[in-house]
């Protein structure tokens, strides 16, 4: 198997846990964890330094999910990457898991509790202060939705990473264009997205965010003095094209017939090798 | 150096011994939001420990975490409305709720803050920060006090809110024992018909010169000082109920919420007895006064003390 179809087969791996946890009885936020696949599992795969086995290594990079609803991704792909066990993920949902719509603390592999939007940025910024003051050569990963970028607490932080210039911090926005009524630019407009962070003293890059040759490009370099923010080019519900860039892909609660179809419809983008 | 206690305000005082808690562990952080408080602080080898964010209260709280997280030891310093109101989801969501040993030294608390009006006074922290599970809430009465508990705060294994007020306030008299987080002083002896229970430099002022009057009329008063509101020393404050006819409590606080509210909690539940609570009434107080005049204004004085204690006593006679 090439890198490339094993990088894709893991990806599908992901998206069918992620459709798996929208048919629990609690359901999931689909479109929103669908469009964060391929960042996730780059960072975990290939960027950053994490280990399984010590989830709380002193040494480890950080990563914050401060799109929190974007929890059965996460979860999905660090049961991918050996954090979580089988059985705690597949308890999602079900009445007395620890595994809610919003990640929780104390669940390895999970670095802080988010949900509540504009709370990972801060965090982000008190880690990557910490990381300045202790020495240490970790890098520290915020994941922020677009339409998360509405809340005032984001732009603190961001004001204040650019102007502590930390360069071991570097944001990735997750840019599916959608929130919960519609297109972000219908709700309250976000563009210029670039020039806004640019303004606030950050290095902006941008990338496919399904495409991990992009995303490989841009998550592994930093700038000194300064933050780095990946606009990532996304699609709400990626994965399953009859709710790609649908707002009504925000949350699923799946039954029989829509998980058959689901499943279904990720068989037929089974990976092959080239023969 | 130890910070000395005579003359400076506890938030002085207090700033003081933050850079000596710095410089004796390299853990140790101190986030402001620009307040100004640490203009005239040497924090010498500790100064990169000095971070001023800015005036973004939530922003800094959610640092505060971050921080915490790398294993740090941060105190976080703003004025206590800014702490229990504007950044109030990030002390819920990424201090209390993540169980993270951030400690918040708020001044300004009560109606210290006097003509700067109630968008800067703070008569609901008491309760907003009470209300968080995991999160100590400290009320020292006077500089000494402070001290004990912010140079305790390291060791707490969770959130801590510590509640200063603005302007210098005599140290309360000698014989007080020590200050430490979750026991109370006893300053009036236990066994009195007449319980008084109050946190903060004016309301345990108030208290003792309540329980003079009292005392000297015959009566046998028991003060506490609950320097600690959360967790409440419920053990010293039901043997204290039990000789007791009537508790008064006073606080620098609307009388939603706060050390009453948290009393009157325990002892309804344990040793009921009729609870009086002394606090600010429902309303902001907008009207130019200093501290003392907002005070009399609110009825936080030793004359409501002993009135509510004659009251209830006279009451339970016949």
């Amino acid at each position: 198997m090439t890198a490339a179809t094993d990088f894709a087969a893991a990806a599908l791996r992901v998206r069918r846990r992620i459709v798996a946890m929208c048919a629990s009885p609690s359901g999931g936020h689909l479109g929103g964890s669908m469009s964060l696949v391929e960042i996730l599992l780059v960072l975990y795969r290939e960027v950053m330094l994490v280990d399984p086995a010590r989830p709380g290594g002193p040494d480890r990079d950080v990563l914050l999910l401060s799109k929190g609803h974007g929890a059965i991704g996460l979860y999905a792909v660090l049961a991918e990457c050996g954090f979580l066990p089988e059985a705690l993920v597949d308890s999602y949902g079900l009445p007395g898991s620890r595994l809610m719509a919003h990640p929780p603390p104390g669940v390895p592999g999970i670095e802080a509790p988010t949900g509540a939007l504009g709370h990972g940025l801060p965090l982000g910024v008190g880690v990557a202060l910490g990381l300045r003051l202790t020495g240490s050569a970790r890098r520290c990963f915020v994941i922020l939705g677009d339409g998360e970028l509405q809340e005032g607490s984001v732009w603190e932080a961001a004001m204040a990473a650019g102007g502590y210039g930390l360069d071991r911090l570097t944001a990735v926005v997750d840019r599916n264009g959608l929130q919960i009524t519609g297109a972000t630019e219908s709700v309250v407009g976000l563009e210029p997205l670039a020039g806004k962070w640019e303004s606030f003293g950050w290095r902006v890059v941008t990338a496919d965010g399904h495409d991990p040759a992009s995303l490989r490009a841009v998550l592994g370099s930093t700038t000194p003095g300064r933050p780095t923010v990946v606009l990532a080019a996304t699609i709400k519900g990626k994965g399953l094209p009859y709710v790609e860039n649908k707002v009504h892909s925000h949350f699923a609660r799946l039954g029989g017939a829509q998980l058959r179809r689901a499943m279904s419809t990720l068989d037929l983008a089974e990976p092959r090798d080239p023969s | 150096m130890t910070a000395a206690a005579g003359g400076r305000t506890a938030r002085e005082a207090c700033a003081h011994q933050l850079a000596d808690l710095m410089r004796a562990d390299d853990r140790v952080v101190c986030l402001d939001s620009d307040t100004g408080a640490f203009a005239r602080v040497d924090f010498g080898p500790a100064a990169a420990r000095y971070l001023n964010l800015g005036i973004a209260e939530q922003n800094m709280m959610g640092v505060a975490a971050g921080l915490a997280r790398t294993g740090l030891i941060p105190f976080v310093h703003t004025m206590a409305t800014f702490a229990a109101t504007r950044a109030l989801e990030a002390v819920k969501v990424d201090l209390a709720y993540a169980g993270l040993p951030v400690h918040i030294v708020a001044s300004h608390a009560g109606l210290s803050a006097a003509s700067l009006g109630p968008t800067h006074h703070a008569l609901e922290d008491v309760a907003i920060m009470r209300m968080l599970p995991g999160m100590r809430v400290a009320v020292p009465a006077d500089t000494d006090a402070a001290l004990a508990l912010l140079r305790r705060a390291p060791a707490l294994d969770g959130p801590s809110y510590l509640r200063l007020g603005r302007d210098a306030t005599p140290p309360l008299p000698g014989g007080k024992g020590p200050v430490r987080w979750g026991s109370c002083r006893v300053l009036r002896p236990l066994g009195g018909e007449v319980l008084i229970v109050a946190c903060g430099p004016r309301p345990v002022c108030a208290a003792l010169a309540a329980a003079d009057t009292l005392a000297a009329a015959g009566a046998g008063v028991t003060v506490l000082d609950m320097h600690t509101v959360k967790p409440l020393d419920t053990a010293t404050l039901s043997r204290a109920a039990r000789a007791a006819r009537v508790v008064v409590t006073v606080e620098e606080h609307w009388m939603s919420g706060g050390l009453g509210s948290a009393v009157a909690e325990w002892l309804s539940a344990t040793d009921p007895r009729p609870v009086r609570r002394i606090g600010a009434p429902d309303r902001f107080f907008t009207l130019i006064g200093d501290h003392a005049h907002l005070l009399e204004q609110a009825g936080i004085t030793a004359e409501a003390v002993v009135a509510a204690a004659r009251s209830t006593l006279v009451t339970s006679d016949r």
